[in-house]
């Protein structure tokens, strides 16, 4: 059984460590381009920037499987230039801007370091400190003399990936777990199935590289593969905590419903039972808000059952994530266990 | 009809868990047309007729899904949390009853609220199956529950939960029943998770391909004590739709079922909607686009447990979406 060992965790530092903020993916591109050469044929990117890539299994009657995860990240975007390697900034894709001031940041094409600048507490005023400094009073500073960057650039947080024993720390894990997830599902594609992997750009954005490559792919079911927020941290008054998203420790979490889609109860079983079978762990997120490249898919052409699997992770789109590398381990495990004993008998009963 | 009406409408069948009610519907329609498929995203496609000459390829779409809730989380007490599965209002909920899927009963109440003066969020309420722990309780987290209230006849109007949209989808029904000669394929299309998005006319419509598109659904009305500002109201006939929140109908549309209404003396409403659409919205803008009109039965108390509908607004809808398709369409 393919699993995930060192090879797979420091490829992983390497998909975080690079810079990705929606509609400029390139850093992560090259190196999933890398990883791909000699383990699949049918490699292209199309006119958004997605990576997509067919590999063909050898069976009969085979399904064919679109498995979505997406290369960018959230981040900021230079909008001006006040001089001095000051630069104003706005948001890309979901970030509380509470979390801004006094992060270091890697600006540009060529990563320059930065920090988004904030006054010193000898400087600052009771009055002041009662209050959030509103996005359009924080720059980026990169120094006076730092460097050539110019509006339109991107920034992300400077986090560099970090591994404690079982525990990992990194920006972007949203959704480098779910791209270095589909690297080594490609690299031991089951044959039972025509797996259609899409490297998807834009996601942060509103799920735009998805909607264009399942028209593409035209597939029989869809799987996006993300990361999700746990926020299951003990209450303050020890009451039981409701609203927990998900849980580390507890294995990959299944979606049953979120703003973007309402998940097939056939794939939602599919999973649940390979679980059981299999022995591997999962977990379902609390249905809600939020939505993955699933809401894309399901919509394309004339409907695409689907279903998101994630790994969950506390603190998503901040600065620094934490996540359990054993909830890595058995989302690909129970990924993989899954797509190994799919047939087309779960598309021929109805819909719930 | 109003038996067909009350079948409907105390079906349980949320958005994306359409099984209960696309079988209740298949049932009706079986005899009626000329075949019948399901697709991807549970839409049930009824083709009646061939295309002629003379004819078009519609597609019809009315909503089989209501509006309904799903539970996040169950707590160590058997209480269960949940989120809503398109518009719910929080002020309707508290004291009302659910029945899920597997026939479970609930009760909804809320946290104890210090502000009376104000409707609970959905985060302070939760529903009582009347179990007294996680593991008694026979919900799990994912399933899903609609309203239960029972359809009442007041003879000249009638009162149900989900009215929207199975009010349409008996239009829809009942059409195929009366329609005789049609120089057109006509695809009825019960569609799936309205509620959410108008998501199943999406895919319907792609697969469909259709010339002209008819969403058949409720809209507001402007005439309970201090209500909205609106035209509409219950007795004056069907809807012709000119607009709402996501959707503009195309001219030619609303002049050719204004102009089949007054020649068939059939009594209908100019609709201007502010807020919220139908199915034709996605039908609209499918493949390389559609035009669409929209076909309303005035409804009040619309997402509220309790839907009103006028029976003769219903009748005459009937009747129009009959003179609709009888005769050829020239745009």
């Amino acid at each position: 059984m393919p699993t995930i060992g060192n090879a797979q965790i420091k490829l992983l530092e390497k998909l975080c460590n690079a810079c990705a903020v929606s509609g400029d993916e390139g850093q992560v591109r090259r190196i999933v381009l890398e990883e791909l050469n000699g383990h699949a044929e049918d490699i292209s990117v199309d006119a958004l920037g997605n990576v997509l890539v067919r590999c063909t299994g050898s069976g009969t009657k085979r399904l064919r499987v679109m498995l979505s995860a997406h290369m960018d990240e959230v981040g900021l975007m230079l909008v001006g230039d006040d001089g001095d390697g000051l630069f104003r900034f706005e948001i890309v894709g979901n970030i509380d801007v509470r979390q801004l001031p006094g992060k270091a940041v890697l600006v540009g094409k060529e990563n320059l370091p930065g920090v988004i600048g904030s006054r010193p507490i000898h400087l600052t005023t009771a009055e002041e400190l009662k209050h959030n400094i509103p996005l359009e009073d924080l720059r980026i500073d990169i120094g006076p003399g730092g460097g050539k960057v110019k509006p339109g650039d991107r920034a992300v947080f400077a986090t560099r990936f970090q591994r404690n024993g079982p525990v990992l720390i990194a920006k972007a894990l949203d959704d480098r777990f779910g791209v270095a997830t589909l690297l080594e599902l490609v690299k031991n594609s089951p044959a039972n199935i025509d797996l259609l992997a899409a490297f998807t750009v834009q996601e942060e954005i509103g799920l735009r590289g998805a909607k264009v490559a399942a028209f593409t792919f035209e597939p029989d079911l869809g799987i996006a593969v993300d990361a999700t927020p746990s926020y299951d941290l003990p209450d303050w008054e020890a009451e039981e905590n409701i609203f927990y998203n998900t849980k580390l420790g507890l294995g990959p979490a299944i979606y049953i419903g979120d703003s973007a889609t309402l998940y097939d109860p056939r794939l939602v079983r599919w999973m649940t039972d390979t679980s059981k079978a299999s022995g591997i762990p999962c977990q379902f997120r609390q249905p809600g808000s939020g939505g993955t490249d699933a809401g894309a898919i399901h919509r394309s052409r004339a409907g695409i059952p689907s279903l998101t699997i994630s790994v969950p992770h506390r603190y998503s789109h901040t600065a620094a994530s934490v996540a359990r590398l054993d909830d890595w381990k058995n989302t690909f495990a129970l990924l993989h266990a899954a797509l190994t004993r799919l047939t087309p008998a779960i598309l021929a009963a109805e819909r719930a | 009809m109003k038996e067909l009406i009350e079948k409907l409408t105390e079906t349980f069948s949320p958005s994306g868990y359409e099984a209960a009610i696309r079988t209740v519907i298949h049932k009706e329609i079986k005899p009626l047309a000329d075949e019948i498929y399901v697709d991807a995203l549970g839409n049930l496609i009824a083709r009646k007729g061939s295309k002629t000459k003379s004819g078009l390829r519609l597609m019809l779409a009315g909503h089989m899904d209501e509006i309904g809730l799903m539970a996040t989380h169950i707590d160590e007490h058997g209480f269960i949390r949940f989120t809503g599965l398109g518009g719910i209002r929080p002020q309707a909920l508290t004291g009302g009853r659910v029945r899920f899927m597997d026939g479970t009963p609930g009760v909804i109440n809320s946290d104890r609220l210090t502000d009376l003066s104000k409707a609970p969020t959905l985060d302070q309420c939760f529903i009582d199956v009347g179990t007294s722990s996680r593991k008694d309780c026979p919900v799990m987290l994912g399933d899903v529950c609609a309203f239960e209230r029972p359809f009442n006849d007041l003879g000249n109007r009638m009162i149900a939960k989900s009215m929207d949209d199975r009010i349409g989808c008996a239009v829809m029904i009942e059409a195929m029943r009366v329609l005789k000669h049609s120089p057109h394929e006509i695809f009825f299309v019960f569609t799936t998770q309205e509620e959410v998005g108008t998501r199943g006319a999406a895919t319907s419509a792609f697969g469909v391909d259709p010339d002209l598109g008819l969403s058949i659904d409720v809209t507001g009305t402007g005439d309970t004590p201090r209500g909205s500002k609106m035209e509409v109201g219950l007795g004056k006939g069907p809807a012709v739709k000119v607009k709402d929140g996501g959707m503009l109908a195309d001219p030619r549309i609303i002049n050719w079922m204004i102009r089949t209404a007054e020649k068939a003396k059939i009594p209908f409403q100019r609709e201007i909607l502010e807020g919220g659409t139908t199915d034709a919205r996605s039908i609209q803008v499918a493949r390389a686009g559609v035009p669409v009109g929209c076909l309303s039965i005035p409804t009040r108390y619309i997402h509220s447990p309790s839907e009103m509908v006028d029976t003769g607004d219903v009748l005459n809808a009937i009747k129009l979406l009959v003179a609709l398709l009888s005769a050829p369409v020239a745009l």
